[in-house]
């Protein structure tokens, strides 16, 4: 039955890799990438083993525990474990929970990262080769270890199945995961540095991690080479339990998860009344704008976009602004314009065949681009007039803020317009409702990325006039070219926008269909 | 101005007469399947119309064609007269669509989804308000109203598209499969509406699985299989002296007579 089971993990990476060669390459280059971490971790715990004893305890110890802390912790925030058997699944079949239990252990270990984790734990033993016992309890420790991680990471992955299980806990995890992912490079700055000026410190932190669950196990054999055997005891005897804890609680969040696989989320009545539908005339291009903006609100989709607006500034300010020269940041409100305003170019796609209603009701092809129009100009048009503000304000460079509400006017309004042109006429491979906003189909991210690189190069054509002036403006400090720059945005811009909505409706008018069949094929 | 209002007025009169749906030659092929064969189909007006076929017979395809949502290869499609490929908006205002397999945009409230299909066809806000309650009230869907849609059961879901599907007070239902998963007493209450909507003046057209249902419900039939018309007509003439259930299995084929493999029988 374990044979089994684990047989199936296999079998399934197999299937879905055969079904798209772009999982196939993505999983090369995860397991080259492992190679290249595991080779180096390889030969650096053999290199550590020339090194006092205090410094390899220092490093093993608090190497080990940042592993086994982060075996436990990442999937929790990532949702993204390999959960190719999942639990939920195996739920129908007379399978006794102790062979699950084992075999999902099995399974875990045996793919690239558990994998990885194993050799690179058994290399400590090279760290102790000079101390023949050492190195052999290394071997049983390293055993102990990987599999704690392992087993630490389906524990707290079962048990948050049961408290995060509802739609929107989803949801906002999902959102929440990409902010340290876009900050990592601040982040991996501020830590350097810290480490840095705490190096001489290491030894008295690594002293008592090893007294910690996450941290004793891969403490024992140093201990063991030094001589002091009484508090390697103790230290393995933590180790032993942590495993054990970790056994017992997953058992029983998994034994829980199969007694009531379905989660279903509690139905509550939300708010009544029609909510921005109020707001918005009750006109079909105002309906849709009305339902556009819900959406911007409501779909971790639309956020996800929403969210790169505050971390642009911030971005800019860590790495151009933290020696000083603040004059970045005034291409903020630029940079915000042409993220937000080429945000709805895959409009039509993120409906997904939801888009049928439009086709049903025979709304008109320039309401519906109207309405996706104002929904998205309502707040965009604010926040970047506002960034700009300020962003001049800061750098105290008022004389170029004509120029730069000129490109911000021409890109906001041509952004626009060739957003309303793409997206009733080009279908994407982008998540389906209901997914992570960061999942990609297999693809999705090629297709996706070349045309978004062909949009923006419409887009920048087409804002060449005011982009010119302005950019004159600012070198020569001509005030005048900056107000120049500003009226031609606005006018050029307009006449984009007035053209792109007609074309566009235009095209969905007669497209219509074509577009909802190619929605329904990417089902 | 006028004289535009009165062609409209005797349209209207004229449809009527004029079957609510009809299908001529209709073609459609993905890739190297045929879907659709030149299929040919005529809805009577005021008819209760139920539609039947094994999985894959093409009847999803048939009524995405007929409404105006995909395009056919080949073949005219004609609304009360209206024909639907040249005059796709008139088309649409005469039909209330419940699509079997396309999602709803789910993170609205039921009020709100019910609203929307109601402004984008053009109502104004004040009788889109009083009809969506009407609606919600109808379909025991009150409760609900501001729940959003991604967290409605399967025959909620089902039941809030009925009424986008109605909103607008359509001549002709169009239903894909429209009582899956929708529990017995809504079912009923469902089958009440629609027949008060054929009792009206209302044309209906339903395609469904359950033979038994059909055979009550509907007063036409026609049995699709592999893109074309085996059988149709009045419900008694397809049926003859059998049970629809008979008739139709008699027509489709693919019955297997046995009990199944003996480790399977128990004693």
């Amino acid at each position: 039955m374990v044979a089994t089971l684990v047989r199936l993990r296999f079998l399934l990476l197999a299937n879905s890799l055969k079904r798209s060669p772009w999982q196939l390459i993505a999983v090369v280059i995860g397991g080259l990438y492992g190679l290249g971490i595991l080779i180096s971790a390889v030969a650096g715990l053999f290199v550590l083993s020339f090194a006092e004893i205090e410094l390899a305890r220092t490093v093993t110890v608090l190497a080990g525990a940042a592993v086994t802390l982060g075996w436990t912790l990442l999937p929790v925030l990532t949702s993204g474990i390999d959960q190719t058997v999942e639990p939920a699944r195996l739920a129908t079949f007379p399978i006794p929970l102790n062979t699950l239990l084992l075999s999902l252990a099995i399974s875990g270990v045996l793919g690239v990262p558990g994998l990885v984790t194993l050799v690179a734990a058994l290399a400590t033993a090279g760290t102790w080769w000079r101390y023949p016992v050492a190195a052999l309890v290394a071997v049983v420790c390293a055993a102990i270890g990987v599999l704690t991680c392992v087993i630490g990471s389906r524990m707290l992955v079962a048990l948050t199945a049961r408290i995060s299980s509802g739609r929107r806990a989803r949801e906002a995890k999902g959102i929440l995961v990409v902010i340290p992912a876009l900050l990592l490079g601040p982040i991996i700055l501020g830590l350097t540095q810290v480490l840095s000026d705490v190096s001489d410190l290491l030894p008295r932190i690594a002293h008592l991690v090893s007294w910690s669950p996450f941290g004793a196990i891969w403490a024992v054999p140093a201990d063991v080479a030094s001589g002091d055997l009484g508090r390697a005891a103790w230290e393995f005897l933590i180790g032993i339990a942590t495993l054990v804890v970790f056994v017992l609680v997953w058992r029983w969040g998994l034994a829980l998860a199969l007694e009531t696989p379905s989660r279903s989320t509690l139905v509550k009545a939300g708010t009544r009344g029609l909510g921005l539908f109020t707001v918005f005339p009750g006109t079909p291009a105002g309906a849709v704008a009305a339902r556009a903006l819900t959406y911007w609100i409501r779909d971790p989709r639309y956020t996800q976009s929403l969210i790169t607006v505050p971390l642009v500034p911030v971005l800019i300010f860590f790495y151009a602004g933290s020696n000083g020269n603040l004059a970045p940041l005034n291409a903020v409100a630029p940079i915000v314009a042409v993220l937000l305003s080429m945000s709805i170019y895959t409009d039509v796609s993120y409906d997904n065949t939801a888009f049928a209603l439009h086709l049903q009701t025979g709304v008109s092809g320039r309401a519906d681009r109207i309405g996706r129009v104002i929904a998205l100009a309502i707040f965009a048009v604010p926040i970047c007039f506002a960034l700009a503000i300020a962003s001049v304000w800061i750098t105290n460079a008022w004389e170029i803020l004509p120029g730069l509400l000129g490109i911000i006017a021409g890109v906001l309004l041509t952004g626009f317009a060739v957003s309303s042109l793409i997206s009733g006429r080009f279908v994407f491979m982008v998540p389906a409702p209901g997914e992570s906003p960061f999942k990609s189909k297999p693809g999705g991210g090629v297709s996706l990325m070349l045309s978004t690189f062909a949009s923006w190069s419409v887009l920048g054509i087409l804002t060449l006039p005011e982009l010119v002036l302005a950019i004159v403006g600012f070198a020569s400090g001509n005030i005048a070219l900056g107000w120049l720059s500003l009226l031609v945005g606005i006018v050029l811009g307009s006449g984009f926008l007035i053209i792109g909505v007609r074309i566009g409706g235009a095209i969905l008018d007669r497209r219509g269909p074509d577009l909802l069949a190619q929605l329904q094929k990417q089902k | 101005m006028t004289s535009e209002h009165t062609v409209t007025v005797e349209n209207e009169r004229i449809r009527d007469h004029l079957p609510a749906l009809e299908i001529r030659g209709l073609v459609k092929q993905f890739g190297e399947k045929v879907a659709v064969d030149n299929l040919d189909l005529t809805v009577p007006s005021g008819s209760f119309y139920g539609l039947v076929g094994p999985n894959g017979a093409g009847k999803t395809t048939t009524l995405s064609m007929a409404t105006g949502l995909l395009r056919p290869d080949a073949g005219q499609v004609s609304i009360h007269g209206v024909d639907v490929w040249t005059n796709l908006v008139a088309a649409k205002r005469l039909v209330g669509n419940l699509s079997d397999g396309v999602r709803l945009f789910d993170r609205l409230t039921g009020l709100q989804l019910v609203t929307y299909a109601g402004l984008l066809s053009g109502m104004t806000r004040e009788v889109v308000a009083e009809r969506a309650n009407d609606l919600l009230q109808l379909l025991d869907l009150e409760t609900a109203a501001g729940t959003l849609v991604i967290d409605y059961s399967a025959g909620m879901t089902k039941k809030i598209a009925l009424a986008c599907a109605l909103v607008h007070a359509p001549r002709l239902l169009v239903l894909d499969e429209p009582f899956e998963s929708v529990d017995p007493v809504s079912a009923a209450n469902i089958r009440d509406i629609l027949d008060g909507f054929v009792n009206s003046g209302g044309t209906v057209i339903v395609s469904s699985h359950v033979m038994d249902m059909v055979q009550r419900m509907c007063d036409h039939v026609a049995v699709i299989a592999q893109g074309r018309v085996l059988a149709s007509g009045t419900t008694d003439e397809v049926r003859g002296d059998s049970t629809l259930e008979d008739r139709f299995v008699e027509l489709v084929g693919g019955r297997r007579t046995g009990e199944g493999p003996a480790w399977l029988r128990l004693s």
